[in-house]
């Protein structure tokens, strides 16, 4: 437990103007259109009450439901060259990054975190879909690498929480070339013998389905997520046919055996922790050990919890 | 010839010599032949002068061109004892990659390479150059069998991208091309990729993970085409040359950037208007960039192509 002792808080939210707080406090669910009031909808991981359908969840707050008593230590991403082509379409890209930053209160489209599941230490990286569409470019390469990174040399677990549209197109051929760096980095954990479990989530398309997030020892995802390599709207111009029902969604990738599991967000970190735990060989973890994930989400912040405010999510 | 949009001027002049000539063979009193010539050397100096200062969004297009090589004429022309090897061995066998063993200069080698066709059959056999998983299954599978023979493997890139179909979808396109990549950073042999037109995005990155990548010069290397980048971002697919400008997928800025080794030159007016000249240049990459790495370590080829691109885009454009 000695890793409680250093643990850093957090100082990234203090650069960024908090995320800001919707003046509804209720949300609809896109799914069976029930409203559904925000502080049940967090206690519930933003998973609709009534119908289960799992809507977005911030890096942060996933992170705060997956840690013992949600405490969690980031792990800091090696800064890249900002905005590397000049890019610039309606807008500049800079521009575009400033305002995603200012709507997520975020650095960047991927948080990086280390902290224990089933008093198990593990590292964590979650992609915010909420940034730019989660999308992957140099930072979210170095972040990948830097979790490999951390992983390898405290000999721990790596999760990956995957969520994106694909490569961040701003960053042209770099973004691409994020593909053979983050291939590098599980590279990494599968020469150092170690675990990476990826989940993915609602939608994970695109350059990040083709890399990083493919590669996992355990593939599970959410109910119902889009996952891809090309979107369905592309797919159907291209044959000029309509698409099945379901099509590229969790169940159906797991019919085709593309996945290995398809679990629910509420039993998502029980899973984790079997997994990780008999992939290392270690004793099941003692269940009434552990703190109810709920307790979490809607109590009172746990000691060094992170300091960011209650998500409200965007659905 | 098939002319490019812009190169239609270029058309008009090489039009008129043609019709000239043509009436001078019908009327043998006529003599046209200065005139003819002159028109010629017009045309000469107008085909340097657009192929001097190229857009873009001209690449794309020459790189798209049908007359250019294909990796089937870079097969034929570069190599010995072409053996093709076929089949994934799971589902089937995808025409769009060519796949197999032959002899470069003597020593055996694995090529692969995607296939764009050069006809209406071939292209629809070949799928446009638009690869299912089968084929970059297949292209793993040869690649392996190089990693355990040591023979180097040299890749010809050419796609608009990975086949955005409902069965490529669904036997795991993602997956495969996530695994091609892994096996292109594994395997201890010499990789060399030479992106000889269209390097379509992750359909491209899955045969060009290599330790050294040279492109033509008129070649083109994108995250997304110049179109879909245009649709999303412009929300107007007819913006696609301020996208082209925007991507940086030129071979020129993807030296500076650091993506590619190499530039190859181009004959002038495009590989499409010197096929054999292309080839042969680009026979003469290959052989250099082999040169560099024949006779190492499997460790030391596998740890440095690793840290190539661990390494990409710690520079950027900065100008
Ligand atoms: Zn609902």
């Amino acid at each position: 437990m000695n890793w409680i002792t250093n643990y850093v808080r957090p100082t990234i939210n203090s650069l960024f103007s908090r995320r800001e707080m919707p003046e509804n406090l209720w949300s609809k669910c896109p799914e069976c259109g029930t409203m559904l009031f925000h502080r049940e909808l967090a206690a519930n991981l933003n998973v609709c009450t009534a119908c289960d359908h799992h809507m977005a969840i911030t890096p942060r707050e996933r992170f705060k439901a997956l840690f013992d008593g949600g405490v969690f230590t980031e792990v800091r991403v090696p800064e890249p060259a900002a905005d590397p082509l000049g890019f610039r379409d309606q807008k500049k890209y800079p521009e575009r990054m400033k305002a995603a930053q200012k709507a997520t209160g975020e650095r960047e489209a991927m948080l990086v975190a280390e902290g224990e599941i089933g008093r198990t230490p593990i590292v964590a990286a979650a992609q915010d879909f909420a940034f730019m569409g989660g999308s992957m470019g140099m930072y979210v390469g170095n972040a990948l690498i830097a979790a490999a990174g951390r992983a390898t040399e405290r000999r721990r677990p790596l999760v990956l929480f995957a969520a994106a549209g694909g490569a961040r197109m701003q960053e042209g051929i770099l973004s691409l070339m994020q593909m053979p760096r983050t291939t590098v980095a599980v590279q990494m954990l599968r020469e150092a013998g170690l675990p990476y479990l990826v989940v993915l989530t609602h939608p994970t398309t695109g350059g990040v389905t083709a890399s990083y997030a493919m590669l996992g020892d355990v593939q599970i995802a959410e109910p119902g997520a889009l996952i891809c390599f090309a979107g369905p709207r592309v797919i159907e111009q291209t044959i000029r046919e309509k698409l099945p029902e379901g099509f590229q969604r969790a169940e159906y990738l797991l019919d085709h055996g593309m996945l290995d599991r398809v679990t629910h967000r509420r039993r998502l970190r029980e899973e984790l922790i079997a997994l990780v735990r008999m992939l290392l060989a270690l004793p099941p973890a003692v269940a009434a050990d552990l703190p109810p994930p709920e307790a979490d989400a809607a109590g009172p912040a746990a000691p060094a919890a992170d300091p960011a405010p209650q998500g409200e999510t965007k659905a | 010839m098939n002319y490019l949009d812009f190169e239609k001027p270029l058309a008009e002049i090489e039009g008129k010599a043609e019709e000239l000539r043509a009436l001078a063979r019908a009327n043998p009193q006529m003599t046209v032949e200065k005139e003819a010539e002159a028109l010629d050397r017009k045309a000469e100096t107008l085909l340097k002068d657009l192929y001097k200062s190229l857009s873009p969004w001209q690449k794309c297009l020459v790189a798209r061109h049908p007359d250019r090589p294909h990796c089937r004429d870079y097969i034929e022309a570069l190599f010995r004892d072409w053996m093709p090897l076929a089949g994934d061995r799971n589902f089937a066998e995808d025409a769009a990659v060519m796949g197999g063993l032959a002899r470069f200069n003597d020593a055996p080698v694995v090529v692969i390479g995607h296939e764009k066709g050069h006809d209406t059959r071939t292209r629809i056999e070949r799928n446009f150059g638009m690869a299912r998983p089968e084929g970059y299954r297949k292209a793993m599978r040869l690649m392996e069998l190089a990693h355990r023979f040591r023979l180097p493997v040299i890749t010809l890139v050419d796609t608009p991208g990975a086949y955005p179909g409902k069965g490529a979808e669904e036997r795991g396109q993602a997956e495969a091309i996530a695994r091609c990549t892994q096996k292109c950073l594994e395997i201890g042999v010499p990789l060399v990729a030479v992106i000889i037109g269209e390097g379509g995005s992750g359909g491209a990155v899955a045969f060009a993970t290599a330790n050294r990548v040279a492109m033509l010069e008129h070649a083109i290397y994108s995250v997304i085409s110049p179109e879909g980048c245009a649709s999303i971002l412009w929300k107007d697919a007819e913006k696609m040359k301020e996208a082209a400008e925007a991507l940086r997928l030129t071979a020129q800025d993807l030296q500076k950037l650091g993506v590619i080794d190499r530039i190859v030159k181009e004959p002038v007016g495009g590989a499409q208007r010197g096929r054999r000249e292309t080839i042969e240049a680009v026979g003469r990459a290959i052989e250099v960039m082999l040169k560099e790495l024949v006779g190492r370590k499997p460790e030391t080829l596998v740890r440095d192509r690793r840290q190539k691109f661990l390494d990409m885009g710690s520079k950027g454009l900065a100008a």
